[in-house]
């Protein structure tokens, strides 16, 4: 029987020539990632065990993303903790203030992983990186250490769902859109334990930027990671950039699905998903009576180039509606950078918004843009839980750079439409 | 090794937030992070744990976010087992990663009413619930999972591994 990509990976990093959805296996990692939240755990743990040194310096992560610039006196101790291990271990890949960016858009960005690489990271959206044709997990702070002390980890090899994309998405839509409508159809635990494999020709016409936020959401499914095949577009992408050469791995025709949905991207539409799961989908125009309080574009899922493009183009020249209040963050120094020059940091000024440096943190509720009681937000985040944002008692609607940048100048819930 | 205790009773999806929110995410700190546990979803659920206690509940128990402090909040509350339908693939690893006993069975979560009085036995799987005079057998876990709880979490599994290996 023939694998599917994932197991492909994982097989290879195991040092065996086949596996089998169920069986337990032990694998070799190239990248072993944590966060200024998880890595302090994992810090405690690594020394609590005994470790004295990392597997390998140049495999190990860190990025400071989720409470820095430091939002307190507790979370500058837990920055501390990591710049000094990452000092201590002279972790190659250590990302502090100045030069960090949200870690799901900065690995990519900066060619710490590429295709072919199995990689565990303890944050849960780790599996941004299977858009590169990666095998990417999230796990916990004692697994990460565990990755740190051995240059392994433990899996049970997954079965998988392939989801097969065909045509082209309409102008207003996103990978955002694509990722919210297969969460609704499938629920938040879908795809739970197993792989999400995106084929087909609409998969190939995706630009990079829509594979990373698919497979970023995967984990909103419940998978343990997404995956799309190594094609032109990845590795145009991953050409100067990667610090690894590419390895390619493809599912053998003969793989096992535990089933197959077809997904024609012309027929997505905005796509909002409502209080308190990533699963509670609406079409964006059935949201027209959602007024909104706040605006977040940014994070993980959607701060990259071409979100912030989205959010420039629908913003530039126009004024958010009063009473709204509109928060965006590019996702790394890279893409602030270049959103200053091109002159979108003026057109985001101008129409109302306030701009931050990267981080997590209106996200997960940390800080830039809490919530208060009864406060509503659109946001290109990935979770809508309770008191996600802030208060229990506040509301967070998921969406895409299109839909959250209208809705910010409509100050209700609304899609895109060009002019 | 078992636990008895009092049930406390949770929906499905069930998720990483509101067992332990991202604000008090600036500490590693176990003791002051489990002051916070379920606060989100049960803010009484802390000051009514007793040792030993159990928490039943459905589908997906512990999704989101990959936060091994979540876990670690329900463990150091002194919750002695969590039963539910299922778990999310990272908390459920975390949670044996970390020595939190964890079980799967349909039934029982099903069933369980809050407020009873279980009683679990992590060797067998059978849960039985003192109150209605029920039992269930939970999904037993894999050798190789027993194997990480009996050295008391991956890591003393890993430097056992070393010392043997």
């Amino acid at each position: 029987m023939g694998m599917t990509m994932t197991q492909k990976i994982l097989a290879a990093h195991a040092g065996l020539d086949s596996v089998t959805a169920g069986q337990l296996i032990h694998a070799k990692l190239d990248i072993v990632l944590g966060n200024d939240i998880t890595t302090p755990v994992a810090v405690n743990e690594f020394r609590k065990a005994g470790f004295d040194k990392v597997f390998d310096k140049d495999r190990v992560a860190i990025v400071l993303d989720h409470f820095v610039p430091n939002k307190d006196i507790k979370a500058a101790e837990q920055s501390k903790t990591c710049r000094q291990f990452a000092c201590e271990h002279c972790v190659s890949h250590f990302y502090d203030v100045g030069k960090m960016g949200i870690e799901h858009a900065l690995l990519p960005e900066q060619g710490v992983v590429t295709a072919g690489d199995c990689i565990i990271g303890a944050d849960s959206h780790t599996c941004t990186y299977g858009a590169l044709g990666a095998f990417s997990t999230g796990v916990g702070s004692t697994d990460m250490a565990a990755g740190m002390a051995t240059g392994t980890a433990w899996f049970k090899v997954p079965s998988a769902i392939r989801f097969h994309l065909t045509g082209r998405l309409p102008a207003n839509c996103s990978g955002k859109d694509v990722i919210l409508t297969i969460i609704g159809m499938i629920g938040v635990d879908g795809a739970l334990y197993k792989s999400m494999e995106f084929t087909g020709d609409g998969a190939h016409a995706l630009s990079m930027d829509d594979r990373l936020c698919i497979c970023n959401m995967a984990i909103e499914a419940g998978a343990k990671n997404g995956i799309f095949p190594v094609d032109d577009v990845t590795l145009a992408y991953l050409n100067g950039r990667s610090e690894r050469p590419p390895v390619v791995y493809q599912a053998d025709e003969d793989a096992e699905y535990e089933k197959t949905v077809e997904i024609d991207l012309a027929s997505i539409v905005p796509t909002v998903a409502c209080p308190h799961l990533p699963e509670n989908t609406r079409s964006a125009a059935q949201l027209h009576d959602i007024r909104v309080d706040q605006v977040v574009i940014g994070s993980c899922t959607n701060g990259r180039m071409e979100d912030m493009q989205a959010a420039y183009e629908i913003l530039n020249g126009k004024h958010i509606a009063p009473g709204v209040r509109c928060i965006i963050i590019p996702a790394t120094m890279q893409i602030l950078r270049e959103c200053v020059q091109r002159g979108w940091y003026t057109a985001f000024i101008d129409a109302g918004a306030v701009v931050s440096t990267p981080t997590c943190g209106p996200c997960l509720g940390g800080y830039m843009g809490i919530l208060a009681a009864g406060e509503r937000c659109i946001a290109t985040t990935n979770r809508n839980f309770v008191g996600r944002m802030g208060h229990v008692d506040s509301e967070v609607y998921l969406a895409s750079p299109h839909t959250a940048a209208a809705s910010a100048l409509a100050g209700y819930i609304t899609e895109y439409r060009e002019a | 090794m078992y636990t008895q205790g009092k049930v406390f009773r949770y929906p499905d999806n069930v998720d990483t937030d509101v067992i332990i929110p991202a604000r008090y995410l600036n500490t590693p700190d176990a003791n002051e992070l489990a002051l916070h546990c379920m606060e989100d979803i049960d803010a009484e659920f802390v000051h009514k744990v007793a040792k030993g206690d159990v928490i039943v509940a459905g589908w997906n128990f512990g999704c989101g976010s990959s936060r091994e402090h979540a876990p670690l909040v329900i463990k150091t509350c002194g919750t002695g087992c969590v039963i539910a339908k299922s778990f999310a693939r990272i908390f459920y690893r975390n949670a044996i990663n970390i020595g939190l006993p964890i079980l799967e069975c349909e039934q029982a979560a099903q069933e369980i009413g809050a407020g009873d009085e279980v009683k679990v036995d992590f060797d067998t799987g059978i849960i039985t619930d003192v109150t209605t005079g029920k039992t269930y057998q939970a999904q037993p876990f894999p050798p190789f999972i027993q194997n990480i709880i009996r050295c008391g979490g991956l890591l003393k599994s890993l430097k056992e591994g070393e010392q043997h290996g």
